[in-house]
């Protein structure tokens, strides 16, 4: 979950805390695939055609629950992906406004970034789901839905900020000082100029994160949400079928992940190799 | 001198502990064209820079025209729209194609139409050669090239003065005639130049004076033909001798 992963082009930034110290970053991502790799027998391959492999294969074999589960969790993927796509939506505003507050020269505002950035992600974002949920959701009269996507949003718009503050940390300073030396304010010349430069800096790691929410976002099953996880959990806890509720679950999200996986892989590679003629 | 457009008075600059501008006065005529030349890390940038705010001087004031830049109430994006800059490594705008990188700024800094800008763009790219390039994008062209965009870009302001810092310094040998011919073509037209070089072909050609800085000070300044020829003070002839 951070800007130099080691997939990385070499002309980002890295966030504050470069030294020369050799590094490991682990990533959420470990699976996507360099784009170079055509084998056949690629682990992004096998998973990924093996998990829908699977998927068709038990409710052919094993009819009895497979076809029963598989009519009754995918409802909860509508869920899963409203509170996803919505998430990801608000997590972009605020982490905008976040990543601006950053390098704000202004100090409170600064402030108040600095510190809405280090609490977030210093909290569990079960612990803020529940928070949002139990203590501010009565509060703010927010029904299930609406505090799961509150408390995603306002996670995931921490690291979201930290993600366009180094990216535009990564822009050279030359592009805003000739914007101003020719009479832009600060703020046209950040819309203008280096906002739509950070853009194509930014876009992979943002495509990593809105990965990593969909994950998460099976975390809202706690809360009174019916997404993908809750109907395998509901479908199980009357049929008893464990295994087999939660194996469709996990190769469901699995397929998901993967796939915008290989989305965000190649959207990367080309901004890499494409990206530079803007056509 | 009170045709002065550009009035610098007893200039200090401290970055941290270091003292990059240690008192420089210096006026610069309308029409005029000045060199500054000094070792690197004297404060020639930091001068330079001063001039449009890029930098806030730590003492003393500039006057653009009769436009104070120092003083806490000067409306210093009108004062830079007259002050054009063009910067050693180029600095184009890279998402845009150079035709924009030309004409964005009078059409969203001074809300010239579209069309008007595009059309004076135009004639700035014949100006310095580069009409066929219009629709390219900066990666697409030679460091020459570049630099003579941001020469129309900075020209499309339609600027009073135009401060050069090493315009030529991060070009390939080959480039940077094509460039500094723009800048002679520049100086005849009578524009109010700022150099920063050590292209002694230029000083020659078109400086009406150089300055010889050193250390955050002016050491000494004169016609080019008699600074190069017989300088006064012992830094400058060293310093000369190593450049010439
Ligand atoms: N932003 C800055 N921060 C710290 N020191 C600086 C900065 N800009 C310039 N300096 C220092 O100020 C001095 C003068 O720099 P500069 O004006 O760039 O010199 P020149 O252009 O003549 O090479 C140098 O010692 C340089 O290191
Ligand atoms: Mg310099």
């Amino acid at each position: 979950m951070s800007l130099n992963d080691s997939r990385s082009n070499g002309k980002r930034s890295a966030p504050r805390e470069a030294s020369a110290a050799p590094t490991i970053t682990v990533t959420d991502s470990a699976l996507i695939p360099s784009v170079g790799e055509k084998s056949l027998l690629s682990a992004w391959n096998i998973s990924f055609f093996g998990a829908i492999a699977i998927l068709i294969l038990l409710p052919v074999l094993r009819p009895k629950p497979f076809v029963e589960i598989l009519a009754f969790v995918p409802d909860g993927l509508v869920a899963t992906f409203s509170v996803t796509i919505e998430s990801i939506f608000f997590a972009l505003i605020l982490g905008l406004l976040a990543g601006l507050g950053r390098i704000a020269r202004t100090k409170v505002i600064n402030r108040i970034a600095t510190i809405y950035v280090e609490v977030i992600r210093g909290i569990p974002l079960l612990v803020q789901l529940f928070y949002i949920y139990y203590a501010l959701g009565p509060l703010l009269h927010l029904r299930g839905t609406a505090s799961a996507v509150a408390a995603m949003s306002i996670c995931y718009g921490a690291y979201l900020g930290e993600i366009f503050r180094a990216g535009i940390q990564a822009i050279p300073k030359g592009q805003m000082e000739a914007a101003l030396a020719l009479g832009m304010s600060r703020t046209t010349a950040l819309w203008r100029i280096v906002l739509p430069q950070t853009v194509k800096v930014i876009l992979p790691p943002i495509g990593n994160e809105a990965i990593a929410l969909l994950k998460d976002s099976s975390l809202v099953s706690i809360l009174a949400v019916s997404d993908l996880l809750r109907r395998g959990r509901e479908y199980a806890s009357t049929t008893f079928y464990y295994l087999e509720s939660f194996t469709i679950v996990a190769l469901i999200y699995l397929v998901m992940t993967l796939f915008f996986s290989r989305l965000v892989g190649i959207m990367e590679a080309h901004l890499r190799y494409h990206g530079r003629k803007h056509h | 001198m009170d045709e002065s457009i550009i009035r610098i008075k007893d200039a200090r600059k401290s970055f941290g502990h270091v003292h990059a501008l240690r008192g420089v006065s210096l006026e610069v005529a309308k029409g005029e064209v000045v060199l500054v030349i000094g070792p690197s890390g004297s404060g020639k940038s930091t001068l330079l820079r001063s001039i449009n705010r890029l930098e806030h001087l730590s003492s003393g004031e500039i006057w653009v025209e009769n436009d104070s830049v120092t003083s806490p109430h000067a409306d210093i994006r009108r004062i830079r729209e007259e002050v054009g800059m063009v910067f050693q490594s180029f600095n184009l705008f890279p998402h845009l194609t150079v035709l924009d990188n030309i004409s964005l700024a009078p059409v969203i800094v001074r809300r010239d139409s579209g069309a008007e800008a595009k059309t004076r763009a135009r004639a700035l790219l014949e100006r310095v050669g580069l009409s066929d390039k219009a629709a390219s994008y900066p990666d697409e062209l030679s460091g020459g090239q570049q630099q003579r965009v941001a020469i129309a870009r900075a020209l499309a302001m339609q600027p009073k003065i135009m401060l050069f810092d090493e315009p030529t310094s991060a070009l390939d040998p080959e480039m940077i005639k094509e460039v500094l011919d723009v800048m002679l073509d520049l100086a005849k037209e009578g524009m109010t130049m700022l150099v920063v070089s050590h292209e002694m072909g230029f000083a020659r050609a078109a400086a009406d004076r150089v300055v010889f800085m050193d250390e955050g000070l002016v050491v000494e300044s004169g016609p080019p033909g008699e600074l190069f020829a017989a300088p006064k003070e012992e830094r400058t002839q060293r310093f000369l001798e190593h450049i010439l």
